[in-house]
């Protein structure tokens, strides 16, 4: 059971536009049988402040990662997770989050982990929904619990490991954090708490691509023209190469892996989520500091 | 952690986390989130007074008075922010009043005894661990011990 798309003009110039919904859309369909909306934030109370009316909260951080191993639940995790919250295997699900989507996309992504095949993002996220004057509520709904079934995660496709990116160096890569994370002075994006890497710089030959420059000022993403011109043009990306994105714990990353993935088209994007809190503290891996990209140790 | 450093107060807030479930705890957060004191007339025009607390998400700045050996602490966060919010507001309530010594001897690893970091997650709490070690920083500052 699969809600119609979002046809709107904005979204046709896209590879992928039956990933993304606007508001109006979502206004329009809300309550609509098959549809589970997902509000899922860098904060974890927003949602308790006020969310979509009908939407259920996922936190990136208490329901998807594995309390123990740095991993995310496995495929009966998952399955109990999205159960209790009434999502079925065939649900379609729209998520949407703070900070222009950043953990809407992280969320998104995990959901493609495990196969989840119609999820799709509110573009704007929260804030334009807010700023559009759109309903908001604080009524926590209860969804009847319905059965999903246990799909193992495929870390395979969409996910790129320390060795991956190892055997990768040289091949395109791009570090979506800021250009001080990325030269080196910081380890930490400004304003952010420090999250324990040892080293600052970047992996070598990375492009820097900072994650904002696909959004437009109302967190919305920017329109294909726009993003070929960051991506293709200026960070050099082309079609049939494989591309791995990082940034300090993945949720960034999520973010360009859903433009390179679902609105520019490419079809082989994974998401590092070791990132820079992985990289910039393990041992014996290269580092390149400064702002040019560096190149590959010969050894 | 020195149990007899605790101020009451701060005793009371951790105990009243403890005493609740998972779930009621970010009740409780998002109720001391609500109840952050707006600031007063003084201060609201002077955000240039403030000290931004960079270690967290989101922006939150904070200002210490010292008057008579006892502290008053100011905070302000956007409603956006609620989770720091809570964090600036459960300090304030712990500590406006407090004397210089009390502050100073509050267990830096507060934060990480309300329960809350199965709730918020260890990462977010570190915005609050953050938040008193700036406040204390303030205090010793107004004091002429750094």
């Amino acid at each position: 059971m699969t809600v119609e798309i979002d046809r709107s003009e904005k979204f046709a110039g896209y590879a992928h536009p039956e990933r993304l919904v606007g508001g109006d859309w979502l206004e329009a369909h809300l309550g609509e049988p098959g549809l589970v909306v997902v509000e899922s934030d860098e904060d974890v109370l927003l949602y308790e402040t006020g969310h979509i009316p009908g939407s259920i909260k996922i936190d990136w951080h208490t329901d998807l990662n594995d309390p123990v191993q740095r991993d995310y639940i496995d495929g009966e995790a998952f399955a109990a997770l999205l159960g209790a919250k009434g999502i079925s295997r065939d649900s379609t699900v729209v998520i949407y989050g703070d900070k222009s989507n950043w953990w809407a996309a992280y969320a998104l992504w995990v959901f493609t982990l495990f196969g989840h095949e119609d999820v799709r993002l509110l573009d704007g996220g929260r804030d334009k929904w807010i700023a559009d004057g759109r309903p908001i509520t604080t009524d926590r709904p209860s969804p009847a619990p319905v059965e999903y079934p246990v799909v193992e995660r495929r870390d395979d496709e969409i996910r790129a490991f320390k060795e991956d990116v190892l055997a990768h160096l040289g091949r395109p890569l791009v570090d979506v954090r800021s250009p001080e994370e990325y030269s080196g002075e910081r380890t930490t994006a400004p304003a952010y708490p420090e999250e324990g890497a040892l080293r600052a710089g970047h992996i070598p030959t990375a492009a820097n691509v900072p994650w904002a420059k696909a959004a437009a000022e109302d967190g919305t993403f920017r329109p294909v023209a726009e993003l070929d011109a960051v991506y293709r043009e200026g960070a050099g990306l082309a079609d049939g190469e494989p591309v791995i994105a990082y940034c300090r714990i993945g949720e960034r990353s999520s973010h360009t892996w859903f433009v390179l993935t679902h609105l520019l088209g490419f079809d082989d994007v994974k998401n590092y989520d070791g990132s820079w809190t992985e990289w910039g503290s393990a041992v014996r891996v290269p580092i390149v500091t400064g702002s040019e990209p560096g190149t590959v140790p010969s050894k | 952690m020195t149990e007899s450093n605790l101020p009451q107060a701060l005793a009371e807030i951790r105990d009243d986390f403890l005493a609740l479930e998972q779930r009621e705890r970010l009740e409780m957060l998002l109720e001391f989130s609500n109840e952050l004191p707006e600031l007063p007339e003084r201060y609201s025009e002077h955000p240039d007074l403030f000290e931004r607390v960079e270690e967290c998400q989101s922006p939150v700045f904070i200002f210490v008075e010292v008057e008579g050996g006892v502290v008053r602490l100011f905070a302000t966060a956007p409603k956006e922010a609620p989770t720091t919010r809570g964090f600036a507001s459960i300090l304030v309530q712990g500590i406006d009043g407090l004397t210089v010594e009390e502050v100073l001897g509050i267990p830096d690893d507060f934060p990480n005894t309300l329960g809350l970091t199965a709730a918020v997650s260890p990462l977010r709490i570190r915005g609050m661990t953050a938040l008193l070690g700036r406040t204390k920083r303030q205090v010793r500052a107004r004091v002429g011990q750094l």
